[in-house]
């Protein structure tokens, strides 16, 4: 409680200031839009629609993107840690596309694929697949031996030891590599959003691009808000309950 | 018709048999030869200890008849079985804590029960509450494994050990960790639960005293290569305990043997 309260005071604070500093002429309008400004477009925004169908077009992208990639990665992850064979192809291969900021996959996306939505699902994929692979490929590799020891003398095999011991010994490396290619996967879409206009849905990340294109302040402050808004929403609902589960079995992090 | 005096003294069956057991380690700097032609058997029932200083083996022997590893030569049976691979029979404790952390209490001790056929789920959850009672920690059967003290974790793990009902507990070290009032707790509770679940132990330490509190037998084992040196029987009522002056004497005379066995100046075992 006592920390929802400094937090709401932080934030009251600041957007008091902007509104007095704007105000005030200290801050140019044409630069930076008052606070009122930003919430009386907000509120326009959602009544006509026009945010509400942007946040779906884009979240609709992201979850399918984030989920093929991480239902890719997650068994091709355990997958090179069990087979040299695998660890000295698509782990490679993994450990040099990771480096590549996936939005540089948006030029190939786009001669592939055209301006579809095809093209942004891919990118989305390529943000979040490699991250997870590589997070559950270390997890698995750094499980201790003594876990599957023990476990066998308890009469675990094969496929037992993978569900029982192994993947949940893996479990703190496996989410935090699902943080990061959500990270990845949410950074990735906005760039393309912004980059490219597919016609089939316009998303948040093209009604940023608009409004810059009409100097419209208001809108590309409200929008940016929404974003930040969405990633911390999801931070929230996917992964908080995860890392609580992690705090209270292992003992890991402090929140 | 057998006559009493020879029931008596026919020695109950051999539950664990180990014939000239040889195992080398490959590393990079060369091999080692962790044990050489050991051989040793335990009957049905017994506690035997096996005490030796650091690097002799000990634990390399107990994954042997843990079945976790295959000797290069000789053979280890279990109730006159081949042993090839780990089974429910013989549960092990190890020397360093292997508790599950993402299972509670009740969980880690549930997992050998929930592989063992034949039982339903409410039986698995009577059974482990059986043996988390026996240790002491039914208070805790909820709580996290990092909330509880390290004498607590031990006990856990011998909860987890016993509830598969293994004829046979392998124990590496376990309360080498502890302080010694837990410790001489976890004494009278070990003998107290063999006595009762008429378990066959083979108990590794590095302590004398410990091994002549808990053992029927104790083994003692030299270094480089590991070999079993000389045996012990200890003939003290039960349950014992660690701090009688008869106790002492016996140690004291295994200590005596250890350092017979020992060339001070290279570590090597004298011939
Ligand atoms: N996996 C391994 N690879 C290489 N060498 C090993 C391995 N395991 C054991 N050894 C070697 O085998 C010898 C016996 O090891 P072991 O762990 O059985 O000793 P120990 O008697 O249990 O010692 P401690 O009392 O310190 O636990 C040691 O010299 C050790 O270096
Ligand atoms: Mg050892």
């Amino acid at each position: 409680m006592k920390r929802l309260l400094s937090a709401f005071i932080f934030f009251a604070v600041i957007v008091v200031t902007w509104e007095w500093l704007v105000r005030k002429g200290v801050w140019s309008p044409v630069l930076v839009p008052s606070p009122l400004d930003v919430l009386k477009y907000l509120a326009g925004a959602i009544r006509d629609g026009s945010m509400i169908d942007a946040s779906f077009v884009t979240l609709k992208r992201l979850l399918l993107g984030y989920f093929t990639g991480l239902l890719l990665g997650l068994p091709l992850g355990l997958l090179n840690a069990r087979f040299k064979f695998c660890q000295d192809t698509i782990g490679l291969l993994a450990l040099g596309i990771q480096t590549l900021p996936s939005v540089c996959f948006a030029p190939l996306a786009l001669l592939w694929f055209g301006l579809t939505e095809t093209a942004m699902f891919s990118i989305v994929v390529m943000g979040s697949l490699w991250s997870v692979l590589l997070a559950t490929d270390a997890g698995v590799r750094s499980v201790p031996p003594i876990y599957m020891r023990a476990a066998r003398t308890m009469g675990s095999r094969g496929f037992h030891t993978w569900f029982a011991v192994i993947l949940p010994a893996a479990l703190p490396f496996i989410v935090s590599g699902m943080k990061q290619g959500w990270a990845f996967a949410w950074r990735s879409l906005m760039a393309a959003e912004i980059y490219i206009t597919v016609l089939s849905g316009s998303g948040l990340g093209l009604l940023l691009h608009y409004g810059r294109e009409l100097s419209a302040l208001d809108q590309v402050f409200g929008i940016m808000l929404v974003i930040i808004a969405i990633g911390l929403l999801t931070d929230r609902l996917f992964f908080a309950p995860f890392e609580r589960f992690l705090h209270r079995r292992w003992g890991l992090g402090n929140r | 018709m057998m006559s009493i005096q020879a029931e008596l003294q026919n020695a109950p069956p051999e539950k664990l048999v180990c014939n000239q057991v040889s195992k080398t380690f490959k590393t990079q700097r060369g091999s080692v030869l962790a044990l050489d032609r050991v051989s040793l058997s335990v009957q049905e029932g017994e506690f035997v200890c096996l005490v030796g200083p650091s690097g002799c083996g000990k634990s390399t022997l107990l994954n042997i008849i843990a079945g976790l590893e295959q000797p290069d030569s000789g053979r280890v049976e279990s109730s006159g079985q081949p042993v090839t691979d780990a089974g429910r029979d013989r549960m092990m404790m190890f020397q360093e804590s292997a508790l599950f952390p993402w299972l509670d209490v009740m969980g880690n001790v549930l997992f050998g029960l929930r592989l063992k056929p034949g039982l339903n789920n409410k039986e698995r959850r009577d059974v482990a509450e059986f043996y988390i009672r026996l240790v002491g920690l039914e208070k805790f059967k909820r709580s996290n494994i990092h909330e509880l003290s390290c004498g607590m974790t031990q006990r856990v793990a011998l909860a987890r050990a016993l509830a598969p009902n293994p004829r046979v507990l392998l124990m590496d070290e376990p309360f080498a960790a502890l302080d010694a009032l837990t410790r001489e707790q976890l004494y009278g509770d070990l003998q107290r639960i063999w006595q009762e679940r008429r378990k066959t132990i083979v108990f590794v330490t590095h302590n004398v005293r410990e091994a002549a509190c808990l053992g029927d037998r104790v083994v003692l084992f030299s270094p480089h290569p590991g070999r079993v040196q000389e045996q012990f029987l200890v003939k003290l009522p039960r349950p014992r305990d660690i701090n009688t002056v008869a106790l002492a004497e016996y140690a004291t005379e295994i200590t005596r043997a250890l350092k017979r066995h020992l060339k001070p100046e290279t570590g090597e075992v004298a011939e």
